[in-house]
């Protein structure tokens, strides 16, 4: 496949792609009504084409990238299961789409019985006792919950608590959210098995902890089994216990993290809840949190009274808003369609067969890569590509070779704890059948590395483009089209 | 009720699959593997209800919608950071490609060019809007953007004190102060000038001080009001240091003068109304766009171009140093999925409509709302602020509750109150117009306005 040319160097002057409705009201000159030192006189250069060249453009496009509809996505850390279909058809009916944030409550019942039916559930399934749907991603959903500790601790008159304690092994996310609520990252090391080191921990304990940032499973895919001994010591320190739900999966109605001891929980409903993940977003990370954090919740929150459903601004010790209007409620919709369908068998089967998936795959790839923490594991699991690099291939080019082979590649250098690593998260919406030729395909290109690494380096050579000059992106930065280069 | 394992559907495992993959693992049964990797046996009960089958699933949920009042081909007249534009069939069809709705961030270039060309095109397209020269491919929303950008001011002079006008949306206000919260980032909020709903200059000019890391305007601001930002732009401009934040609307731009021009230093916004239905007010996204020299302090994934190993044109993600997964907490933000799909579709939407197409938007809007301005004055109603306005102004309204009470009776979204945000402008209608506000609407609100007074 060729490049496809820019919308912009496809544009003819004189063509459209759209018809503008008009009301038929009289015309006026604009500068009757605006006045002239306002309106624009810096050209605008946004392409003219007619309807079918944008759908060529855009569909030629489309067929560049890989997708879940297209193939396996075994992207650690990311959760890619299959997108219903059904959500997709129900999002769109247009009494969620054409309906404004500021309507009058009794006439937006329908979506805000959505918000508190989903809020409802997420309680049931997380053993949280109450929920705000507004942060748009997990990372929103973790600045958010961290912004809810430091004002829980500052309320009761406690100001030492500057750090947050959080694993050598954690998303980059975590240390970055409590940095932007003013929290001082102290790095946890992680113990010989990959999990939280419990003198480790006590080491670092102290009154000028906030709170400690976990995810369980961690992101080796491994459960921290002394999960309610952890939070112990956390609790017994004076600090909170945060759970980053982007694995819930794992663990989706067999165990729930309020259970655990998690005070503060954050879940990603395009993870587990199998909202699309759109190329990047739109998510949504809705936080949930034990009693004695409610009246701390950013304003408002969905309350029901007198039966009728009503959006609550009463939460006088609140963190404030992080984002405008309700949150993702599109992507609400499709979550809570989804826990519906699925109902509490198949939410707990979710779990039960992402892990049946995640440690068949393992067993079968530990006969032929190195898995550094090779212990049962929960819905993924991490290789390391190192014993490759005696026939000086990287876990990159491994990466890049798999595309030849029709497969998007797991994430790679994630978690950092482990080195080339390779993180590998099947999904429970899999077959057998696929993870047998993902296998397959894996092992084929480690056999390539050893007798044909040339294969692997110069991969891939299937796609639309071969490798990319990630450098030159950087020195010679072109962040936009322009003309006049062409 | 329903089908007992609906869930099978999406879970594909036959018996004798779990048996052999079990075999493979070596253990006898599922709850055996949970016991041996989390220590625990058992498992919770959550009290949910059975799982629906997908026909009772659909029937839910066209009952839930029909419990709403949805004003698609309806009369509108609310805006407020929402706006009701038409949005073309091929946009709908295109963007719903499962190939963009169901890829992930594009960590892998060469299966994601895709992806990535159309947000470079997106990039390209906010750039021309705004009149900046980068633009990152999408923010959560118009607010958490402005957040950012007070956040990436400080980041730029180290200063404390963020001047921001109360005619910007209070919604976003609030979440600059939540935003500002952990690192003792100081708000201070200026009032507008009661008779033309603009920020009051002199107040704004007088706050300014050595301390000050930037000045937060709206262009067209919460009132509908064109602020003069180049007045204001000039003077931050003569204070130096100052990093000038323009919130804005982008289809007004494609009529007024961008930010860009003025001395703005970081244009963000709401991007909902290109190409974007209002969902109940999200998601749309938010879109950021600076100048060149403060590329490396800018939140957000950046798309560049680049060439592959034989030449070819291609692109991928650039200046990741930037963002989280690599600078962890000295991250420019903690931002990592963002409403990419959602820029995307305001990509094809702008393509399809192209400068002229958006222009007409723009302009319609101005025209239709000044129809109604005019509509509503002779049914002897005052306008509030007196100044130039783009698509929405104000009006006192009396009774606003009765009023919008009687139009939702009879099917109509009357003006948002601006009273739900500023206590002094109670009963003060915001009313908003778009190029898809009809004269019969506009009469058959008339007539109930008419009626009320
Ligand atoms: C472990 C973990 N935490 C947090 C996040 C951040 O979630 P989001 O991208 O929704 O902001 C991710 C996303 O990849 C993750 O894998």
């Amino acid at each position: 496949m060729g490049r496809v040319r820019t919308v912009f160097e496809k544009s003819v002057d004189g063509r459209r792609g759209s018809s503008v409705p008009s009301s038929g009201f009289p015309k006026r000159d604009l500068d009757e009504m605006i006045p002239k030192k306002f309106i624009r006189s810096t050209p605008l250069n946004l392409p003219k084409l007619s309807e079918p060249e944008v759908v060529r453009h855009y569909t030629n496009l489309s067929r560049m990238n890989y997708s879940i509809d297209v193939g396996f996505y075994p992207l650690g850390s990311c959760t890619m299961k299959y997108n219903p279909k059904m959500n997709e058809i129900i999002s769109r009916f247009e009494g969620f789409t054409f309906i404004h944030p500021y309507q009058p409550e009794e006439s937006v019942q329908g979506a805000l019985r959505i918000m508190y039916e989903l809020q409802e559930k997420l309680k049931k399934i997380t053993g949280m006792d109450h929920f705000t749907l507004q942060p748009s991603a997990g990372a929103h959903g973790e600045f958010t919950g961290m912004l809810i500790i430091k004002k829980y601790h500052e309320d009761r008159g406690d100001f030492k608590r500057k750090k947050v304690l959080i694993p050598d092994s954690a998303h980059g996310t975590n240390p970055a959210s409590s940095a932007m609520c003013g929290f001082e990252v102290v790095e946890l090391k992680s113990g010989k098995d990959g999990r939280v080191d419990l003198a480790e921990l006590k080491s670092k304990l102290n009154d000028e902890v906030a709170a400690l940032m976990l995810t369980n499973p961690n992101t080796l895919g491994l459960y921290e089994k002394e999960i309610e001994k952890i939070a112990d010591l956390v609790h017994d320190a004076g600090a909170l216990l945060y759970y980053d739900g982007a694995n819930l999966n794992a663990i989706l109605g067999r165990i729930k993290p309020g259970d655990m001891g998690f005070d503060v929980v954050h879940l990603n409903l395009h993870k587990t809840f199998s909202t699309p993940h759109g190329m990047g977003g739109p998510g949504a990370g809705p936080v949930g949190v034990k009693e004695k954090l409610r009246d701390f919740l950013p304003v408002p929150i969905v309350d029901f009274k007198n039966g009728r459903f009503y959006l609550n601004y009463d939460l006088p010790k609140s963190i404030g808003r992080v984002r405008s209007f309700h949150g993702n409620f599109i992507v609400m919709v499709k979550a809570l369609a989804y826990v519906d369908f699925m109902g509490e068998e198949g939410l707990k089967k979710v779990a039960e067969l992402s892990v049946l998936n995640a440690n068949y795959m393992r067993k079968k790839i530990s006969e032929f890569l190195k898995i550094p923490y090779n212990d049962f594991c929960m819905h993924e699991f991490v290789a390391s590509g190192e014993e490759l690099k005696k026939y000086g291939v990287k876990t990159i080019d491994l990466a890049k070779r798999l595309m030849d082979y029709g497969f998007h590649p797991p994430t790679i250098y994630f978690p950092l704890i482990v080195h080339e690593a390779i993180m590998i998260e099947p999904t429970e919406t899999e077959t057998k059948e696929t993870l047998d030729n993902f296998i397959e395909a894996l092992k084929k290109i480690v056999e390539e590395a050893k007798s044909d690494p040339n294969l692997l380096k110069n991969a891939p050579t299937k796609t639309p483009v071969g490798r990319l000059d990630e450098v030159r992106a950087v020195r010679k930065p072109k962040l936009r089209w322009r003309g006049d280069d062409k | 009720m329903g089908d007992e394992q609906s869930y099978r559907s999406y879970i594909p495992h036959t018996d004798e699959e779990i048996k052999t993959m079990l075999d493979e693992i070596g253990v006898s049964s599922i709850d055996e593997l949970f016991e041996l990797a989390t220590g625990k046996k058992g498992t919770a009960i959550l009290k949910l209800d059975r799982g629906m089958n997908e026909w009772e699933i659909l029937k839910k949920f066209e009952k839930l919608a029909d419990e709403n009042m949805d004003f698609h081909f309806g009369a509108i007249f609310m805006g407020g950071g929402i706006y009701n534009h038409f949005i073309p069939s091929a946009l709908l069809e295109i963007a719903n490609r499962g190939e963009f709705l169901t890829a992930y961030t594009p960590y892998q270039p060469e299966i994601s060019q895709g992806t990535l060309q159309a947000l470079f095109e997106y990039q390209t397209m906010i750039c021309e809007l705004t009149g900046m020269e980068v633009s990152n491919s999408s923010m959560y929303d118009g607010a958490s953007a402005l957040a950012e950008a007070v956040l990436m001011g400080y980041r730029l002079n180290q200063k404390k004190k963020v001047i921001i006008s109360k005619t910007v949306h209070p919604e976003y206000r609030d979440v600059v102060k939540t935003y500002s919260q952990g690192l003792g980032i100081r708000i201070r909020e200026i009032n507008y000038d009661e008779g033309s709903g603009m920020v009051n200059f002199n107040e704004l000019f007088e706050s300014m001080d050595d301390e000050t890391s930037s000045v937060v305007l709206q262009y067209p601001n919460f009132f509908g009001v064109l602020e003069d930002i180049e007045r204001i732009g000039k003077k931050v401009k003569e204070k130096g240091n100052v990093i000038l934040i323009v919130v804005s609307n982008p289809i007004a731009l494609s009529i007024l003068e961008p930010p860009g021009s003025f001395g703005a230093d970081i244009v963000v916004g709401e991007g909902q109304p290109l190409g974007n239905t209002p969902n109940f007010g999200g998601p749309g996204f938010g879109f950021f766009a600076t100048r060149e020299k403060f590329l490396r302090k800018m939140p957000g994934r950046l798309i560049g171009e680049t060439v592959d190993t034989s030449g070819n044109t291609g692109y991928v993600m650039t200046f990741q140093t930037r963002e989280q997964h690599i600078r962890r907490e000295k991250a420019t933000s903690n931002i990592c999925s963002n409403h990419a799909h959602n820029a995307v579709m305001a990509a094809i939407y702008l393509s399809l409509l192209g400068s002229d197409g958006l222009r007409k938007v723009a302009e319609n809007s101005v025209i239709n709302a000044h129809y109604l301005l005019e509509r509503i004055e002779n049914a002897g109603y005052n306008r509030k602020f007196d100044s130039p306005f783009f698509n929405e102004f104000a009006v006192e309204c009396h009774n606003l509750d009765k009023l919008n009470r009687e139009l939702l009776k009879n099917r109509i979204l009357g003006p948002l109150d601006l009273g739900k945000f500023y206590p002094e402008l109670r009963g003060v209608g915001l009313f908003c117009a778009t190029e898809l506000t009809r004269s019969d609407d506009i009469e058959a609100l008339i007539e109930v306005m008419k009626g009320m007074k």
